[in-house]
């Protein structure tokens, strides 16, 4: 069952999904998982928030991916993300000056995330936006959602997800700017103010 | 009141049965696990109620999902995919190498992405800090591992055979022995965190957590099968386990292959 006939496509069926569990957290994240952007970069921003369940409780024990184009809406293809030292095994961090465009982030004790990276531009008809990918125990399949940024009101009303959207529901997906280039997004796993999750076909 | 074995069981059965009416009634076959699936207790209060938005991404095709990050060499030391090089000493336990391809749903090889594994030690305890399961610690076992597929999507982890361990879902409750597995393909969308388990482990049908994939077929493809081929003379026994990748991705990305 576990060998895949690669003959007949129909035959490659997917793994299923399972969660992340609790004790992934000396194995996954990596100094400098959320620290994406360049030292000094000029368009530096820092998005934060918390994770919380459906009682509105902070999860502790949430992982976040981060994934989003440069400035000028172009995708890295850049490696390094987790650069590790040779000597000790240990992680290295980041270079400093190359943008790999990916972070990866846990929640701390009180829910708490942030991630600094670079603001994303635009592609094609989409308002800017970062993709974001949500782990969790007792979350069996991850969860899709993205970050967009306020500011440009005519991107964000021609952006085709999110004019699909009601109200309500489309300000789940937009941040709060706090002060200048400093961002607030929650996600809401369940219940009131629930996040917009996405499922792609 | 404390759940029971026989509790859980039940539910168990009761997702089941529900699964293949609905099966037999014409509904698709789930590949993935519902993330609403009470057995497991912690996905009660942690999965959306709302349906999923849904995006087509063959008319969206400059999608940041549809790309991925990239990994490399500078990602990743020598020793990561040999779990038991990684401290001065031998790890305790029976050695396993674990080997197998990672595709896309066209059967196509994934190349050079990362592959990262996370396990508990031959006593079925984690090296992380809120492990309460009492079983021995092994200094020269921390369980984490990471490589990058060859150009034929091939990867391959030598560990130690994990230990089943207690977990507080409800009383008396085991998890059969697995290995995490954390995996990208050619596109975010694909992304996939996942568990590999051995072949005719006694718990599977206890453990809400594999039941939590309701189809057979299905949750079988989580098994690793025993394969003489990948045990190495005088040191380790092989295991087969190969990984393909759901979700949609750009086939004009996939030139040159
Ligand atoms: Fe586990």
């Amino acid at each position: 069952m576990t060998t895949t006939d690669t003959s007949s496509p129909e035959n490659a069926l997917p793994t299923p999904s399972h969660t992340v569990g609790p004790f992934y957290g000396y194995a996954l994240p990596f100094r400098g998982g959320e620290d994406v952007a360049p030292l000094g970069h000029p368009d530096t921003v820092t998005v934060h928030g918390y994770v919380t369940d459906g009682e509105g409780t902070p999860l502790p024990d949430a992982l976040l991916e981060v994934w989003g184009p440069a400035p000028d809406g172009t995708l890295p293809a850049v490696d390094g993300s987790m650069r590790r030292d040779a000597a000790t095994g240990d992680f290295l961090g980041r270079n400093g000056v190359e943008f790999t465009g990916f972070g990866r982030m846990q929640t701390d004790a009180d829910g708490h995330w942030y991630v600094r990276t670079l603001r994303p531009g635009a592609r094609g008809s989409h308002a800017p936006y970062l993709s974001v990918c949500v782990f969790a125990r007792g979350l069996l399949q991850h969860l899709f959602t993205r970050v967009y940024f306020p500011g440009d009101d005519a991107a964000l009303a021609a952006d085709p997800l999110l004019s699909r959207l009601e109200d309500e529901r489309r300000a789940t997906l937009i941040a709060a700017e706090e002060s200048a280039g400093t961002y607030r997004f929650d996600i809401r796993l369940q219940g009131e103010g629930e996040t917009v999750f996405l499922e792609f076909r | 009141m404390t759940l029971t074995q026989h509790d859980i069981d039940q539910e168990i059965a009761a997702h089941h049965a529900a699964y293949t009416e609905r099966v037999a009634q014409g509904a698709p076959v789930e590949h993935h696990p519902r993330r609403d699936y009470a057995p497991y207790r912690s996905s009660v209060l942690r999965h959306p109620k709302q349906p999923l938005v849904a995006i087509d991404v063959r008319r969206n095709p400059e999608l940041v999902e549809l790309s991925s990050p990239a990994f490399g060499e500078r990602d990743i030391t020598e020793t990561d995919n040999d779990l038991t090089r990684q401290h001065t000493g031998e790890p305790i336990g029976e050695r396993i190498t674990v080997s197998g391809r990672l595709l896309d749903r066209d059967g196509r090889p994934v190349r050079g992405q990362l592959i990262e594994i996370w396990q508990a030690n031959a006593a079925g305890r984690y090296a992380h800090q809120r492990e309460q399961h009492d079983a021995p610690l092994d200094p020269n076992f921390t369980g984490v591992g990471r490589t990058l597929t060859d150009d034929e999507g091939r990867y391959h982890f030598t560990t130690i055979q994990p230990g089943p361990y207690p977990w507080r879902n409800h009383l008396n409750a085991w998890r059969p022995a697995h290995i995490h597995f954390s995996v990208f393909g050619t596109a975010f969308t694909q992304r996939l965190v996942t568990q590999m388990y051995f072949p005719n482990d006694p718990l599977f049908p206890y453990d809400p957590i594999l039941q939590s994939v309701t189809d057979d077929a299905a949750r079988q493809r989580l098994v690793a099968t025993y394969d003489h081929s990948l045990s190495v003379p005088e040191f380790s026994l092989g295991y087969r386990w190969d990984i393909v990748l759901d979700g949609p991705y750009a086939t004009w990305m996939e030139e040159g292959r």
